[in-house]
């Protein structure tokens, strides 16, 4: 078996960067696991999946996006502005809780969409549209309210608090043990569909070749407009649904919440082995991303001596790091070394491509 | 400019580059006018001048500042995010300076640990680094600076808590507070701004470095291929950024007397960058810049949120504002938004 996988990533350099993402997850948790006695416990692994629905669900959205060759640094006011937005109405009651969350998904849906079509079709650059959204995002999460607002709704608590045990690990009688929660399970459900529509639908197909060169996509006759519309609309749902994940597991809403997402969510994408210039990753690696995340966090807590403000510092650095494996794998390619030094000048592409824009 | 046929004068006048800063700059004066009619009104007091109009361009004077180490930076076809955490860094070196026992609080206004000169060369020494950190990861890892600047917006808040235990610490040394707080006829800030602009004048227009960080944003490549160093033309600028962000955060730190790292700086990259786009700088392609431009952008972006705050508009709603702002801003400046408009003009008249 390791033989295999070892021909598979000779012959397959996008794997090494997963690959190595993966041993740093196992490596980073045996390491946990033979320093502190606490992070034996099975329940310490289970919540890494229980404290990360909301950067997967949006780290997935934006693995998306940058598989697309764009970007997306609104996610963090989205997140927030959903917190908020949903706790206001469920203070303000009348509406059915249920009825929200819809009216939450449309509402990212309607602030991706946006952003999608003043860089699609306007042509402006998606970092600085995407930074725009996320202050307005985040205005507009404090004009709504100042000070967090606390959820007090049943439907928010029974989806927060439910325990899901674990079959053969826990107690099913004296309801003891390891257990997950229903977030859990919508952020796999989410990655899951991903998963699908990435790598088996036309559409996944199409974000991979425009990624890869938005120039050749249009020769191909692809519909990139519409993929690249889709993308920032779908980072949005993404960006809602997350939101909805914390202000579940949180039960408040503050426009303060998810501070500097952009970049743990963009970390995680990059640390996962996605490339940031577009065409090459895999979601799956999104989620290992995510789990080192996690992992880091919680080597801090159990350090207990390191400030929690190490784990943006830290996050950081893997960030770096894979961003620097990426260009050596890249270099060693042996492409034309032109390809490196050429400037961001591929959103300018020939006036004759634009035909379709027009 | 279809309507009729303009004056040569007015067609030059509306194509200067000042023109559109300066003509919101006026509709906002107006607006305010109208709201407060004492809104231009200077007294002197002591040989200083106070009023609405100076306090604009004081607690403006930090976003000067911001801007014009952003305007080259964006020149060369970058942007920088991380200028408001190396605020927050520089202001807790110089606030870890003076008083490096900040637990044990001396209350003298007189002391200071490290003499005041060296406070302020370490402090701008720290976040020239960071700007060469900066700079290091654009130039040279050809990594996006958006990217590149976010690692350092997010890490460097946590490097500033780092610095100070996570603790604000509050500034009691009197010449240091003299930076923000001071007043020669005008605000002693007005006075580093003015000698910054002045200096970044002449280094980028009575030497070919201007030219240079324009021609690198106008095209990076075709640069290197008439032998510009364009790798250390992008590292000028961003060490620049990173230089006058560290300027901004003393200049803000002195102000308020205190080093906070959680909110020195805060939001102010938005400040920055608006100001520059409003200054005509071009986001995200780079090339022609105008110093001047982005300081009238930067007091337009100070007028904006003065006069909210006087409308009622809270601190924190005030970034949808600007955000908004931002987008329609750059609507109005991109090619292909004009190319629409001007094609529904012309079909309007051809139906018509």
């Amino acid at each position: 078996m390791w033989s295999s996988i070892g021909a598979r990533l000779a012959a397959n350099r996008r794997l090494i960067p997963l690959a190595a993402t993966v041993s740093l997850f196992v490596l980073a948790y045996l390491f946990g696991a033979v320093m502190y006695d606490g992070m034996r416990d099975p329940q310490i692994f289970l919540n890494l999946f229980r404290a990360s629905p909301f950067l997967l669900i949006s780290a997935v959205g934006m693995t998306v996006v940058i598989l697309s060759g764009g970007i997306d640094l609104s996610v963090g006011g989205v997140v927030a502005l959903t917190t908020v937005a949903s706790a206001a109405l469920l203070r303000a009651g009348g509406i059915d809780p249920w009825a929200i969350m819809l009216l939450m998904l449309a509402m990212g849906m309607a602030i991706g969409g946006a952003m999608g079509f003043l860089i699609t079709y306007l042509k402006l650059q998606p970092f600085i549209v995407t930074l725009a959204g996320l202050w307005v995002a985040r205005g507009l999460s404090f004009w709504i309210s100042d000070d967090a607002i606390p959820i007090d709704n049943r439907l928010y608590t029974v989806l927060g608090q439910t325990r899901i045990l674990i079959p053969g690990l826990s107690d099913p009688v004296t309801k003891v043990g390891p257990f997950i929660s229903i977030p859990v399970i919508l952020e796999f459900v989410v990655l899951l569909v991903a998963v699908f529509a990435l790598h088996y639908t036309r559409f996944g197909r199409t974000v991979y070749a425009v990624g890869g060169s938005e120039q050749s996509a249009r020769l191909m006759g692809l519909p990139v407009n519409r993929t690249k519309m889709l993308v920032y609309t779908i980072n949005g749902l993404c960006s809602a649904l997350a939101g909805i994940a914390l202000s579940i597991d949180v039960s408040s809403g503050h426009g303060r919440y998810a501070p500097g997402l952009e970049l743990t969510v963009i970390g995680a994408v990059v640390i996962g082995g996605t490339l940031l210039t577009g065409g090459v990753g895999y979601v799956i690696g999104t989620l290992f991303g995510v789990l080192v995340i996690g992992v880091i966090q919680t080597l801090i807590q159990f350090n207990g001596q390191l400030s929690s403000w190490w784990t943006p510092i830290a996050v950081g650095a893997l960030t770096l790091a894979f961003i620097g494996i990426q260009s050596a794998l890249a270099a060693r390619k042996a492409r034309p070394s032109a390809r490196r030094n050429r400037p961001r000048e591929s959103t300018r592409e020939n006036p004759a491509l634009q035909g379709e824009s027009a | 400019m279809t309507r009729g046929r303009p004056s040569v004068s007015w067609r030059r006048a509306t194509q200067s580059r000042l023109f559109f800063p300066l003509a919101i700059l006026a509709v906002i004066m107006l607006f305010d006018l109208a709201f407060d009619p004492a809104f231009f009104e200077l007294e002197v007091i002591d040989g200083h001048f106070y009023g609405s109009l100076v306090d604009i361009v004081r607690n403006g004077s930090t976003v000067m500042l911001l801007a014009i180490g952003m305007t080259l930076v964006i020149a060369t076809g970058g942007v920088d995010l991380s200028v408001g955490a190396v605020m927050a860094i520089s202001a807790s070196v110089a606030a870890i300076l003076i008083n490096p026992d900040f637990l044990e609080v001396s209350r003298d206004a007189a002391y200071t640990f490290t003499p005041l000169p060296l406070v302020i060369i370490l402090a701008l020494v720290v976040a020239t680094i960071c700007g060469l950190w900066n700079g290091i990861l654009v130039a040279y890892w050809n990594i996006q600076p958006m990217v590149a600047t976010l690692i350092l917006m997010i890490a460097g808040r946590g490097i500033a808590q780092l610095l100070t235990s996570g603790t604000r610490i509050q500034i009691f040394y009197e010449p240091y507070a003299w930076f923000g707080n001071g007043w020669i006829v005008v605000p002693v800030s007005l006075f580093i701004v003015a000698a910054l602009y002045l200096g970044a004048w002449l280094a980028t227009r009575r030497t070919a470095l201007g030219m240079f960080i324009e021609s690198v944003g106008i095209n990076a490549r075709s640069s290197f291929y008439s032998g510009i160093n364009e790798k250390r033309v992008k590292l000028v600028a961003y060490m620049f950024c990173g230089f006058c962000a560290g300027l901004a955060g003393i200049v803000a730190s002195s102000n308020i007397r205190t080093s906070d790292a959680n909110n020195i700086g805060l939001n102010l990259e938005l400040d920055a960058i608006l100001a520059v786009v409003i200054g005509g700088t071009a986001m995200g392609t780079g090339g022609r810049f105008s110093l001047l431009a982005s300081v009238v952008g930067a007091l337009v972006i100070q007028a904006i949120t003065t006069s909210m705050y006087a409308v009622g508009v809270p601190a924190n709603a005030l970034l949808a504002i600007k955000g908004f702002v931002v987008v329609v801003v750059i609507l109005l400046l991109s090619a292909q938004f004009r190319d629409v408009v001007e094609r529904l003009g012309t079909r309007k008249a051809k139906a018509a």
